[in-house]
């Protein structure tokens, strides 16, 4: 039973309308074709959650979550590409037993740092370890020179341009600019089927609500009510005895790993990683997910990735070139006129009209009995 | 000025603490002793360096020679949060509370448990931090707003908040930058009893312009002009010396 305090009345509302989309009502009215869109639309509300924390809550505005989307995907697309590079599969190449793109580049040998990612265990670990790490060096070498703001969202930036060029450059270990391609099994189970991705996009929504779940429990923590904090005033902060830069690396590091769990689900979902999901442009994307949604809120952060998705597929099919102007647009207007997003615009026109049609209906009925009985059991 | 090295006896000993900014020394060889339980104000002219003296004792400014001696530990050398926990508390000019949070939100965040971002996450809002914000709350006149977002507050009321979070703080030194600048008449007055509630058991350290309410609350003043000491005394041996009415007095 979910704890009334843990989730307030209008989030359980989320709660329960975004647990009955994703579970009954999208799975029976889509195809596999269009389901499997839908998972990959989600991949990318892991990063907007992430993004609630640290850019909503913390304040801090980060331009590079592709590169942890991208470290959590790739460290994912190794496995599954070594298990599909296994020798009999590979025999026609000049090496057997390697990625197919490492012996176009000439390389003989399997390089030292994909050798442990032939254990699945240890890819799961680095799914969730690298981004943390790396995450944690950048966090630390900014936030403890108080360097914040806009020249951190730009050096993110910097670094989301630097990852992509070097993936690209070095093609030999990371499949260059196509990816990692041709993924085909998970310990022997196809996840191309439809049968597969029907399991995957379940097993994904589960993910999602255990995100949902800890991203929640971190904003009630004090630590959440610290990031809120920081963000009004940092200085009153460091002289509450708090070392402001250890929260933030904390809410950056958390943003990574959330960020790092959708992308690690991406590769699975759609079969491949590039480094056209790294870059800037995917990374400015993701922030217009959160900024839609509302970067308030965590369910909005999730709203925002599907329905921007959405836009996106429909639009570009129809308009492929009308379709950036679009988002752009959409991120101007969103900004200007509600700069908390879907979200806020819920709270302050939806929920008023609700609580009202609520009180009028309890007073008349004489009791409380309509409020929250929708509450599902865990 | 006060001569020779007596640190053990002083809660705070500054000694030739000298801040530079490109080459403009904003404090310049300063040194002064605050006692325990001492309540000391600091005035002076607009630039004499006032501020920059809480900056640097707080931690906020780095100085560039001299010592601050806080119980015999070395504040020069320690970081913003560390000099928190040593004991000292610092209040800023324009009222810096969370206003996105709630009067209880703002003291909770300043009861001395949980500091570090895994305490913080595993803090608990038990009956001990419960007791401990009403109790401050009422002290400073907020009981009945514990739930109000800061935001909704008065100045007055902003200030009193921030005191609030200095005192859940428990420090051995409290420094207060123009507390009652902004105030109403009747809101300085309860101001003044608020300070003289909480000076019990600690030393404060108050920059003010508000002569009257210097006058009301001081132990002791100094008068700071161009970054050096001008004066230092009671009020009234302050209020006479001939060279406090030139440069600050008399305008």
């Amino acid at each position: 039973m979910i704890n009334s305090r843990f989730f307030n009345r209008s989030e359980l509302i989320g709660f329960v309308s975004l647990l009955l989309l994703l579970v009954v009502i999208l799975p029976l009215a889509l195809d596999i074709f269009r389901l499997n869109l839908v998972a990959k639309y989600l991949t990318y509300s892991f990063v907007a959650i992430g993004l609630v924390l640290c850019w909503g809550y913390g304040g801090i505005l980060s331009l590079g979550q592709g590169v942890f989307f991208g470290l959590g995907g790739y460290c994912m697309a190794m496995f599954l590409k070594l298990e599909a590079s296994s020798v009999a599969n590979t025999k026609i190449q000049s090496t057997p037993g390697i990625p197919d793109f490492m012996d176009w580049n000439q390389l003989t040998a399997l390089p030292f740092f994909w050798k442990p990612f032939q254990s699945f265990p240890f890819a799961l670990a680095a799914i969730i370890l690298v981004p943390a790490i790396f995450a944690f060096i950048i966090g630390a070498a900014m936030f403890k020179r108080r360097v914040g703001g806009v020249y951190f969202a730009i050096i993110t930036q910097a670094i989301a341009a630097i990852m992509t060029i070097l993936i690209v450059g070095q093609q030999g270990y990371t499949g260059g600019i196509n990816g990692i391609t041709d993924l085909r099994t998970l310990h022997g189970w196809d996840i191309r089927t439809d049968h597969a991705k029907y399991i995957l996009y379940f097993v994904e929504v589960f993910f999602l609500f255990a995100a949902i779940m800890v991203a929640q429990f971190i904003r009630l923590t004090k630590l959440g009510r610290i990031l809120v904090a920081m963000r009004e005033q940092e200085d009153r902060v460091r002289f509450s005895g708090y070392s402001v830069a250890n929260f933030k690396i904390f809410a950056f590091c958390a943003a990574a790993v959330f960020a790092a769990v959708g992308g690690a689900l991406f590769t699975l979902e759609v079969g491949f990683m590039s480094p056209s999901f790294v870059g800037i442009v995917p990374s400015i994307e993701m922030v217009i997910y959160t900024a839609v949604g509302g970067r308030l809120s965590i369910f909005g952060a999730v709203y925002g990735s599907l329905l921007v998705n959405f836009a996106k597929t429909s639009l570009s099919e129809t308009f492929p070139q009308l379709w950036l102007f679009g988002l752009g647009a959409l991120f101007i207007a969103v900004v200007l006129a509600f700069p908390n997003g879907l979200a806020g615009i819920w709270g302050d026109y939806v929920q008023p009209r609700i609580d009202r049609l609520l009180a009028s209906r309890t007073k008349k009925s004489g009791n409380g009995g309509l409020v929250a009985d929708g509450a599902p059991a865990e | 000025m006060l001569i020779g090295h007596q640190p053990k006896e002083f809660l705070l000993a500054v000694e030739a603490l000298t801040v530079s900014f490109d080459g403009f020394k904003a404090v310049n060889d300063l040194s002064f002793y605050v006692e325990e339980n001492e309540i000391r104000v600091i005035i002076g002219p607009n630039g004499a360096g006032k501020t920059t003296v809480l900056d640097l004792i707080c931690g906020k400014t780095k100085a560039t020679s001299g010592s601050i001696q806080f119980r015999g530990k070395e504040l020069t050398k320690l970081r913003e949060n560390e000099i928190v926990k040593a004991g000292v508390g610092r209040k800023f000019q324009t009222p810096s509370v969370f206003e996105d949070l709630s009067v209880f939100e703002n003291l909770e965040i300043s009861f001395p448990r949980g500091r570090t971002v895994f305490g913080s996450l595993a803090f608990k809002r038990d009956a001990v931090v419960k007791d401990r914000v009403e109790e401050v709350a009422e002290m400073i006149f907020l009981k009945d707003r514990l739930t109000t977002s800061a935001a909704e507050l008065s100045h007055g009321q902003k200030q009193w908040l921030e005191i609030g979070m200095l005192l859940i703080q428990n420090p051995d030194l409290l420094m207060l930058d123009e507390p009652v600048a902004g105030m109403s008449v009747s809101e300085r007055a309860k101001t003044a009893e608020l300070l003289n509630r909480i000076i019990k058991d600690r030393s404060v350290l108050v920059i003010e312009h508000d002569m009257k309410f210097v006058e009301d609350i001081a132990h002791k003043v100094t008068v700071l002009h161009q970054g050096q000491i001008l004066s230092e005394g009671t009020m009234d041996k302050v209020k006479n010396d001939p060279k406090v009415v030139e440069v600050y007095l008399g305008h």
